[in-house]
Order: C-alpha cells, then structure tokens, then sequence
C-alpha cells in the first residue's frame, strides 16, 4: 500500500441521474448547504439542453450569496455555446463566489440537440471533444488576457487601466465540423479572484481523455473498482506530463454513484472510501448520489464523521478559495511580461 | 393600499443603472469602489430595492473598446456578464426587477431564452433582458461566428429573435408538460423541446435601447420598455409622441410600452451648491486627457499634439474617419465641430471647458425638492412613463436619491410607498402575456 500524502478530495453532485432539477433556487441552496456543513471541496451540477432542467451556471451563481466555502462547478457544453461567452460567464461567477468557481467541460452528442440551434449537424465524440478542448484553451487564454494588476486607476495620466497589461489572446483553433474559428479577445471581465477558475473534465471516455490531460485541473474518472480508478489516474497523468504540464496540477477523482437508503450506510460508505484511499487509488472522490437530498443528509451525519476522526477529512476550511481547497497554486497570467522566473 | 387602484394620479418608474462603463463614471474620486466586485453590485441593488425601485439595470459591451487601434483606458474598463451577476443578486434581493443587456446578435434564441427564463425562475418572477443589437465585425471578432450581419438586418434578427424566444417561453403546456416547437424563419430554423416551464412572468420583461426609426418600430411591436436617450423636457415629448403612436399599428394601448430615458442627477442642500458639484463632477468625467479624446472621436483625427486647455482645432473634421470602435456614433461630426466651435466662441471656452459645457450635462441638478418636482413633471407632462437613473459613482451614487428624492416622490404621490406586488411585470402595470393561442409545434 502506498503512503497517502494527503487527506482526499471530496466532492458532490447536486443533481440526481436522469431526475431534471427544481426550477427554483431553495432547493439548491438547502443542498449546497449541507454540502458546505460536509467542508466538501466543491459541489458539481450538470446541465444539458437534451433534458428539462434550469441553466445549471445560473443556479449556482444564486447558490453562491448563500454559501462561503463550498467550490461551486456547474457544467456548462462547449458544442453549442461560444467560447467567449462561456469564459466570461464563468469569470463572473468566480467574482460573485469570490473565488470559487470551476467548470465542468461537457459536449452535446445528439443531433436533437443540434436542432435546437439549427446552426451546426451533430459530429463524433472525438471531433466534439477536440473542439472542447480548444474551447478549454481559449477560454483559459481569456481568462489571462488581463493582468492582475491590470486596473491602475492613475489619475495623473487619466488612465484607468494599464492597457499594456490586457493582451489579445488571438486565438485559432478547430470547431467540430472541421472549419477554422478564431477569438481575438481580450476578455471583457478582469482577472477574477482565482485568475483561472478550476476546469474539471470527466474523462471516463476515451474521446474526453486527452481534452482532460490537457486542460483539466480535476478530471473525473467514474469508476466501478479501485483498479480502474487507478489505471485511468495513472495514464492521465501520464499524457499530461507528455503535454508538458508540471507535476501535481491535475487532480484525478474516481466519480462515485452512492445510495444510502439507510442510515447505517453512511458508516459504510466511509468505511470504502477509507479503503479506496488507503489504496492511494485516486486523488479523492466525487460522489454522485442518487437522492441528493436524502444522500447528503445521510452523508453529513454518518459518512463526514467518521471521516473527520479517521483525519481524512477537514474539520473547516482553511482556506477562501476552490484552488485552495484542491491545493492548486493560483496561476499567473501566461501573458504577464516574464521578469526573471518563467511561470508555467 | 386601498389608495392604489386610482387612475386620475400618473406615476413614475424608477431603474438603477449600474454605472460602469460610460465616460459619466467618476473613478478617480476617493468614494469611487471597486466596479468589479460582487459588493459593489450587492450595495447598489440594495439601494435601489429600498427606494422601492422597479429594476436594477447592467449594460453589456462584448468587445473593449479601441481607440487609434488601441484599448481604450480613459474611462472604466471591464465589467462582469449580466445574468450571472443578476442571478446571484436574485439571491440577496426579494423585489426588485433584475434586467440584463445581452446582444441579440452574437447570441443564439433557444440558449438565451433559457438563461432568461432560468433567471426568471430563480428570482420568481423579476428578469427583464433589454435587447441590444450590433453588426460590427469588430465586436464579432471574440466570437466563433464572426460579425457577419448587415447593419440593416438587425433589427429583423431582433424581432424575429424576440418572437422566438417567445415561442419557447410558451412552449410547455398548463399543467407543465413540455411539448415540441417548431420555428422556421429567415434567420432561425430550429425545433425540440425547451427545457425551462413557462416562468413565473409568463414572459421575462422585453426592453429596447436603439433610436432609428427601425428600432422604435421594433419596440412599438414587442418591447414593454423602452430605455432612450431623450433626457430633456421637449426630445422627450417628440420621443414619446412619436413612439406612442406607433403601438396602435401593432394593436397595442398606449400604456403598454413604458418609456423611460437614462438620466443623470446631482443633489444639493441649495441650487447653487447643486450646480457647483454639477460642474465638480463634470470636471472629473471630463479630464484632459478625456476632453481630446472627444474631440478626436468628432475630428476624427489624431490631436494629441493639442492642449486640451488651448483651442479647438480650426480645421473641419475627416466625415469618414472611424477612429474609436465598438461605441455607438451620435451625429454627425461636422454639425456637432460646427455646434462646438461656435459655443467655444461665444462663452471663451478651451477645448476641455467646451467638452464640459456642450456634453452630458446632467440631467436633473437641484435640491431634492427640486428634482423631485422636475422629475415629477417631466412624467405628467409626458415626456418620459418614469426614469433609469446612472449614478456617477459606485457604489454609493444612489444612496442620496434614495435617502432624499424618493420620500419627496412618495409625499408627492407621484412613486410607490411599498412594493404592491411580486413580479417586475406587477411594478411596471403589465400584464402577464397571454399564451400563444395558435400553437405552432
Ligand atoms: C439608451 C441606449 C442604451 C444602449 N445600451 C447598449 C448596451 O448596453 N450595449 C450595447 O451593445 N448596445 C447598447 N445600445 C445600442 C443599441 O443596441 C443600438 O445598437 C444602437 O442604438 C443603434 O441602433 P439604432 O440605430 O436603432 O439607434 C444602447 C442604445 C441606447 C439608445
């Protein structure tokens, strides 16, 4: 068994599989809460224009005046959306969250979806998710077209920002069906409070595999046994290091679907991620429950304290941020003017 | 209030602009807060929520502006994406309407309509979007489709957007069943299913800012508020007449579109103290650097050459020259040098004090009593259905208009005292829209 460094990451979804979600914001609130009592890192909510459901970024920007801790990572599809809209949707709902967003990365298969937009026919998994990926990188590139220190407010020269510190980002890449598109930029939202929110990738299919081992800074692995969880951390980080990306700044949770009809199962289901962890089978876990409500509630009375005594588990947050709380240093701008140190 | 159903008695509206980035934003000023964080957002929609306010109002730009080819840095630069800031404050707001700019052409119905019924939804029933349109390849260049719209397509996209964003909005049965739609149009050709209930206002209030005739006639056929530039007593009168008498074309009442201009205002204990922070301010929005930059955006030409305390050019400005992108154009530049000119002349004036005086004077420069009295005028004399308000400072720039204005407009009866409803639908008088009767799935 080898030595975890440390305690796991752990996180939730706060939707359940195939139930489209409230359409007001209470629900959300209550379970995001719980969430926050569980000082899990962060909680997901997918969204999908295939289903009924509300626009999952919207929910959790509501989410956030209500919370102060809890990393808040809706999905939000890269097939349909433009690029420049989901970045600077994204960078608002860090600001508002004051430094807790992520974003999960998805893609629209289906050509009824396809329909709903009338622009673009359906295209393979790969080729959607080679577009997500260059969709991931310009968004991040948006992401630094400011500077932090961008805003100067200069009353002498009359300037209110240091316009040699916002950088178009001039981007190209591939969109699904083959054609070329560019983004000049730079992003109309100043550097928010984590610089680059948190990109979270599921990369169980292989056609999302590389995207993640590019872009992510969690990828989910669902995962039915430890071995699998493990071999696909193993190959992720392997591809990653490939893509020329540092050490330790991908973290690979194994995704969980959980069910906890009885009270007494909370303990057990600390009891298997013990284990899993143990087994330094993953970076931590995001456990999808099939009746949050009930799930999470079960969770925070039964599962979070015998995590907390076991130490595998904060007892509160120490610290404000998404990055801190997965441990992920906060990046500086790819385009800030390099003095000295290069900066990844 | 047993009061409130009277009909002799016209009141007004009111809306907080958030004041961002306009060149009436004071920055520099010790008072001046962040314009990025949530807190600055979360103290000016209070604000507005306890002067009983109709709406909170966010402008959008999607692309910096340049000047001579580079970003423009006088003014504020950056501001966060309007539904997602108004979705958080529907979190820490219990009534008042929450409206987004957001561009009908570089967005896609079927994803708009989504976001806007998902914000109606969570803030039960206070979303407004306020439609803006553009063509400029310059502002396409941050998206994937590009700019790829004539100018005189706008509109035609807006409406046809609007109707089919209605479409959609409509589209789940009573009892909250979805049910498939169809629209097949010149700019839209899409079906499916929508994935939102028909929302708490059956239709997110429409707004419309734009001034050509093909924009007041497409507010006349489907906005609920127009958002206008017509500040003064007679633009307004022309404006309003003109915009009325567009809506019985389209079978509409003329109470059904609330036409309310941007205003600016300064308050004083006396008239004179008004008009001395008037001219304080407008120094600050004017700053040198500021006032050359105006001129060149008229000359069209570079003057950097030019002290802004000296005179104004002598020579005519370029008719075609295209210096600043990405800002709206407001006349014609020969008229408006000649305007200058002739005014710099007869008071002067520098080519600073002539920026001050011929540009954005405030609107309403007073005492409390006094504003409140003009703005009351201003409606019963139709020349505005009531006001967006643009403070110059962030956060603070509505506290003293709340604290002094609003009680004198409630004695006055001429503003509510309470909220008498739930949603922006119910301040504003309207009514929820009727289903689409002809269903078009
Ligand atoms: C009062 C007012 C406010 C406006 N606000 C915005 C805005 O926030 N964002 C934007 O892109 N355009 C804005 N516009 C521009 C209009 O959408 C439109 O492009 C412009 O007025 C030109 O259209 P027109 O020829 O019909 O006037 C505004 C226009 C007016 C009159």
């Amino acid at each position: 068994m080898s030595v975890s460094q440390r305690p796991p990451h752990l996180a939730v979804a706060l939707d359940a599989p195939g139930v489209p979600g409230p359409f007001e914001a209470a629900p959300y609130v209550h379970l995001a809460r719980l969430a926050e009592r569980a000082t899990l890192d962060f909680a997901t909510l997918g969204d999908t224009f295939a289903r009924p459901g509300p626009d999952a970024l919207a929910v959790l920007a509501g989410v956030a005046p209500h919370t102060a801790h809890l990393g808040l990572v809706p999905t939000v599809t890269t097939t349909h959306t433009e690029p420049f809209h989901v970045a600077t949707a994204v960078q608002t709902l860090d600001w508002v969250s004051r430094g807790r967003a992520g974003w999960q990365a998805e893609v629209s298969r289906t050509p009824a979806e396809a329909a709903l937009f009338g622009r673009r026919p359906a295209a393979p998994a790969e080729a959607l998710w080679r577009e997500a990926a260059d969709v991931a990188d310009v968004v991040g590139r948006l992401w630094d077209s400011w500077e932090d220190d961008a805003e100067i407010r200069d009353a002498a020269t009359g300037r209110f920002i240091d316009r040699d510190k916002l950088h178009h980002v001039d981007f190209r890449g591939t969109s699904s069906t083959g054609e070329p598109f560019t983004v000049r930029g730079p992003s109309i939202v100043p550097r928010p409070p984590q610089g680059r929110p948190v990109i979270v990738l599921d990369a169980t299919d292989a056609a999302a595999r590389e995207a993640a081992a590019a872009h992510a800074d969690v990828a989910l692995v669902r995962a039915e046994d430890p071995d699998t969880a493990y071999a696909a951390r193993a190959a992720l980080r392997a591809r990653a290091a490939e893509l020329g990306r540092a050490p330790g700044t991908l973290r690979v949770l194994a995704s969980l679907p959980i069910e906890l009809p009885a009270a007494g199962d909370a303990a057990g289901l600390a009891d298997l991620l013990t284990d899993w962890h143990a087994a330094d089978t993953a970076d931590g876990f995001h456990l999808r429950p099939a009746d949050p409500v009930r799930d999470l509630g079960r969770l925070v009375d039964g599962t979070v304290p015998v995590l907390r005594r076991r130490g595998l588990l904060r007892r509160s947050y120490a610290g404000t941020t998404l990055r801190d709380h997965l441990g992920l240093d906060r990046p500086v701008s790819r385009y800030a003017a390099r003095t000295g140190k290069a900066s990844a | 209030m047993t009061t409130s159903r009277t009909p002799a008695r016209k009141r007004l509206h009111l809306a907080a602009h958030f004041p961002g980035v306009n060149n009436t934003t004071v920055w520099q000023s010790p008072e001046a807060g962040s314009q990025i964080e949530f807190d600055s957002f979360v103290h000016l929609a209070r604000t507005a929520e306890r002067g009983r306010f109709d709406f909170f109002f966010l402008a959008e730009g999607l692309r910096l502006r340049e000047h001579k080819g580079r970003i423009h840095d006088l003014d504020v630069v950056g501001r966060p994406e309007s539904l997602t800031v108004l979705n958080a404050l529907a979190a820490v707001t219990d009534r008042l309407g929450l409206a987004a700019t957001v561009n009908a052409t570089f967005n896609e119905p079927y994803e708009l309509a989504r976001r806007l019924a998902t914000l109606d939804h969570l803030s039960a029933g206070r979303a407004a979007w306020n439609v803006v349109t553009s063509s400029d390849a310059f502002t396409g260049e941050n998206f994937r489709r590009g700019g790829y719209l004539d100018h005189a397509e706008r509109y035609t996209r807006a409406a046809e957007f609007v109707a089919t964003a209605r479409e959609l909005w409509d589209s789940w049965s009573e009892d909250g069943t979805p049910r498939p739609f169809a629209h097949h149009g010149q700019h839209f050709d899409i079906r499916g299913e929508f994935t939102v209930p028909r929302s708490p206002q059956g239709h997110p209030v429409v707004i419309q800012a734009g001034d050509s005739p093909a924009g007041r006639d497409f507010a006349a056929s489907a906005a609920d508020v127009i958002f206008t530039r017509h500040g003064t007593l007679e633009a307004g009168r022309a404006f309003y007449a003109d915009v009325k008498g567009r809506l019985a074309a389209h079978g509409r009442t003329a109470d059904s579109l609330k036409i309310m201009p941007g205003v600016t205002f300064v308050l004083g204990d006396t008239a004179a103290e008004a008009q001395e922070k008037a001219h304080h301010i407008r120094r600050r929005q004017v700053s040198p650097q500021n006032a050359l930059l105006a001129a060149e955006q008229i000359w069209g030409t570079d003057l950097s050459h030019l002290d802004p305390d000296g005179p104004l050019p002598a020579f005519d400005p370029d008719p075609d020259a295209r210096l600043t992108q990405g800002r709206t154009r407001l006349g014609d530049p020969k008229e408006i040098a000649d305007r200058w000119r002739a005014l710099s002349e007869a008071k002067g004036l520098s080519l600073r004090e002539t920026v001050i005086e011929a540009t954005g004077r405030q609107s309403f420069i007073g005492t409390p009593e006094a504003v409140a009295a003009e703005m009351d005028a201003f409606v019963t004399q139709n020349a505005a259905d009531g006001f967006i308000l643009v403070p110059h400072l962030t956060p603070g720039g509505l506290d003293d208009f709340v604290d002094r204005v609003v009680p004198l407009l409630q004695e006055r009866g001429a503003f509510r005292t309470e909220y008498e409803g739930n949603t922006l639908r119910a301040h504003l008088g309207l009514p929820e829209p009727a289903r689409s009767p002809v269903w078009k799935g």
